[in-house]
């Protein structure tokens, strides 16, 4: 064992882990975050907090991450490369992790142009690549990126995250190897719908040799409504859904939409047990989170183990 | 090239306001090639302002001129010898253009009557894109001379991010995906084995953040 991250334990123990989501508020309110958090509280392994997301201004993620620590939940802390240079990532890191935090997930981040600050400087940096490597290094050799030695270093488990969807295909687990090889010990995936191509995407990266060498979690979101599925086949970047879940969905009556999204998404969550190299899933039930707990009992993955 | 475009006759106006006799000063080189700072640029602004003024019941005296290259004293100088005529210039330059105007001339007011845009080529008749933002060490090398730091929004060495479609970026889909691009072109050469090196954290010190840059050789200094 490397950390003393929850999420760590649970899968070097070979458990399938479940972690879950939560998004700080825009504004000040602990108790928002507490709320949210509530319902995932002893339901998963530890819990993203996202970091500003969609590049909308939001509680700090090492904060709210924080909160949840506090409720006794795991968080997973998230960290974008969008808003910080190196300097401000490093710290914030051995903050951090001076704070408790021992498990976080790194990230390129949305496009300032999507959020509410269409206007602010797009920093980048570092890469997500180049932030896993970082970390990692901060983690194992005890240095800053600039090479100086850490006083009393952090130890984080460090996170990536692979989107099996995106353009150009070919590339999507050829990517993955860097973020591995960069030092990622756990990747949360971008929420699946399309299982027949996640299949070929998890099955090339067993022939290559990288589920042994990192965990990978797979996203699931459960969807709400047709409107919902409807908006995220064609409006998220990079993401697939095929047609007969859009019309699965949508061609429910209005008020079973949403049973018929949580059945879809507990089928998911059974097929992708039974893929190889498959080490746990990630829900994120996006503004859902009291779903959750119902999810996750459906699915089989309840109680969590105690590790 | 250094592209630009003519910013708008209200602002130029504004400029304009408090004198009566400006020189319009073009100049010859990038900002002729993408049409916004050329001897015809220069006429064709000299019109609208007159006109413009004329309809407020106002006069601008308009003198036009293009130098060779306006970011080079040895062209600047060429002015010295008239410029006490004019109340204030109004450079049609870019940003490198005007300073040097401005630098030469520390008594006389200069204005800017473009936006300085990007580095960029022609992709076709009327279209300019970026396509280098002069980090100080190039990688084109390695990316199959695809640029990722002018043309990945979000400067990713070790691209794609999870956003690209179909060949075009998450924030447009009129703009290319820098790291499809450079894909497709590894893939050309039969240099895919490029892609699976790490390109390690970037030195910004040879880009803008080591400071304003200057670049000395010592084998031409006078
Ligand atoms: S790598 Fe740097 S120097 Fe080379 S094209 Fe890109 S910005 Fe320009
Ligand atoms: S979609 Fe392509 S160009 Fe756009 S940010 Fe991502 S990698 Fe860069």
């Amino acid at each position: 064992m490397k950390t003393t991250s929850n999420l760590e334990k649970v899968l070097a123990a070979g458990h399938f882990a479940a972690t879950g989501e939560v998004g700080p508020p825009r504004g000040t309110d602990a108790e928002a975050v507490r709320k949210k958090a509530g319902h995932l509280v002893g339901k998963v392994d530890a819990v993203n907090i996202t970091d500003n997301q969609t590049a909308m201004v939001r509680m700090s993620s090492w904060a709210a991450s924080l909160i949840v620590k506090q409720m006794g939940l795991e968080p997973n802390y998230q960290m974008v490369c969008r808003d910080r240079n190196r300097l401000a990532m490093q710290s914030d890191i051995l903050g951090a992790y001076a704070l408790g935090l021992n498990t976080m997930l790194c990230l390129s981040g949305d496009h300032p142009r999507f959020g509410d600050h269409p206007m602010a400087a797009n920093v980048h940096d570092i890469d997500s690549i180049q932030l896993v490597a970082m970390v990692r290094r901060m983690c194992d050799e005890g240095l800053f990126q600039g090479g100086a030695e850490i006083s009393n270093p952090p130890k984080m488990f460090i996170g990536a995250a692979a989107n099996p969807f995106g353009d150009p295909q070919e590339l999507r687990v050829l990517r993955l190897a860097k973020k591995i090889a960069a030092g990622a010990d756990f990747v949360q995936t971008q929420c699946i719908y399309d299982m027949k191509r996640f299949k070929e995407f998890m099955h090339q990266a067993h022939d290559m040799g990288l589920t042994e060498k990192c965990y990978i979690l797979a996203g699931v979101t459960p969807l709400k409504s047709g409107g919902m599925a409807k908006y995220m086949a064609t409006k998220v970047p990079g993401m697939t859904v095929p047609d007969e879940i859009v019309k699965r969905i949508a061609g429910a009556p209005k008020e079973a939409q949403a049973e018929e999204g949580i059945k879809l998404c507990v089928e998911q969550i059974a097929e992708m047990r039974e893929i190889p190299g498959v080490a746990g899933i990630h829900l994120m039930a996006i503004e859902w989170e009291h779903r959750a707990p119902e999810i996750l009992e459906r699915a089989g993955l309840l109680p969590r183990p105690q590790v | 090239m250094i592209t630009a475009v003519r910013k708008p006759l209200e602002e130029i106006m504004g400029f304009a306001a408090p004198y009566s006799r400006v020189l319009l000063l073009g100049c010859n080189e990038c900002v002729t090639v993408c049409y916004a700072g050329g001897r015809k640029e220069v006429g064709i602004l000299a019109s609208a302002l007159s006109m413009a003024f004329l309809k407020e019941g106002k006069k601008l005296d308009i003198v036009e001129q293009t130098l060779e290259r306006q970011c080079d004293p040895e062209y600047v100088e060429e002015i010295a010898q008239t410029i006490d005529q004019y109340d204030a210039v109004f450079s049609m330059a870019c940003g490198c253009g005007v300073q040097t105007v401005a630098g030469r001339y520390k008594d006389k007011p200069v204005f800017p009557m473009v936006n300085t845009m990007f580095m960029g080529a022609s992709e076709r008749q009327g279209v300019w894109a970026e396509r280098c933002a002069g980090c100080g060490d190039c990688v084109l090398g390695r990316t199959g001379g695809v640029c990722p730091v002018a043309r990945c929004s979000k400067r990713i060495f070790n691209g794609p991010c999870g956003g690209s479609t179909k060949g075009k970026c998450e924030i447009d889909p009129g703009v290319d995906c820098a790291w499809q691009l450079i894909w497709d072109r590894l893939k050309a050469l039969g240099r895919t084995d490029l892609y699976s090196e790490i390109i390690p954290a970037k030195d910004w010190r040879s880009a803008k953040d080591g400071g304003p840059r200057r670049i000395v050789r010592e084998d031409l200094l006078s």
